[in-house]
């Protein structure tokens, strides 16, 4: 980034000079949950990989994913995964061009945060 | 220059590059996620609790065990292809192809792990 302001030209606004506003928190929230449940990801594939190597090493791994860290990162990475399922499927229609403006953006973006909780509460009933 | 027309001359300038290849598999994989990760999260979520022996007879079912291999598959390509735009958002220079590299190698390996795995559990 060292010559990125060539001629001392005007930047644009960083994004610490925005008001939060919930499309772009909402975004970012994407993005994040999205990259965070590689942990989760990774956690399953040891457990499916142990599953398969043996009792012993079956133990292991499941006493992890099953102890209180392993259920608290399940917990929010059920959480995450909710959300971003939800947030995907508002891109998925914003991809047509449509439900674009501010109102239906917000609209969707409570949607996505709502649905995701109630989703999450769901599952753990369920599970 | 007499041939260059003002398309020709800004072809390739721009960004994105090969974006639309990108944009499309996101596309693909989050529409085969959305009928995956339901199935999975429940599937997944009966059997976790359950002893060794529960679970390895669960994994042997059919049914089960293609639901998480087709999940495993499609979302670290997923995976892959997302936390690749995250990197070419914050990384730049040699360390953003290095991160490239990494994240697409742990996808597929991990995707490859956990099929293997099931793969194994099923015969």
């Amino acid at each position: 980034m060292a010559d990125v302001n060539r001629g001392n030209r005007p930047l644009s606004p960083h994004l610490e000079i925005y008001r939060p506003q919930l499309t772009s928190m909402t975004s970012i929230l994407t993005r994040i949950t999205g990259n965070a449940m590689l942990v989760a990801a990774l956690m399953i594939v040891w457990w499916f990989v142990a599953a398969a190597t043996g009792p012993d090493a079956f133990a292991r791994a499941n006493g992890f994913v099953t102890s209180w860290f392993g259920d608290l990162v399940m917990f929010f990475s059920v959480l995450g995964l909710w959300y971003h399922t939800l947030a995907g499927v508002r891109h998925l229609i914003w991809d047509n061009a449509i439900m674009m403006d501010i109102p239906t953006a917000e609209k969707m973006g409570w949607a996505c945060l709502g649905g995701s909780v109630v989703l999450t509460l769901i599952t753990v009933i369920a599970v | 220059m007499a041939f260059m027309t003002d398309r020709k001359r800004a072809a390739g300038l721009g960004s994105a590059k090969s974006g639309t290849a990108h944009f499309w598999a996101m596309k693909v994989s989050s529409v085969a996620l959305l009928v995956l990760i339901p199935l999975f999260v429940f599937t997944f979520g009966a059997a976790l609790g359950g002893t060794y022996e529960e679970i390895v007879a669960y994994y042997a079912r059919p049914v089960p065990a293609i639901i998480a291999a087709l999940t495993l598959a499609v979302g670290f390509k997923h995976f892959s292809d997302g936390a690749q735009t995250l990197i070419e958002d914050y990384v730049h220079g040699p360390a953003q192809k290095i991160a490239i590299i990494g994240v697409t190698c742990l996808s597929y390996g991990a995707a490859a792990a956990g099929i293997f795995a099931l793969v194994r559990m099923a015969l």
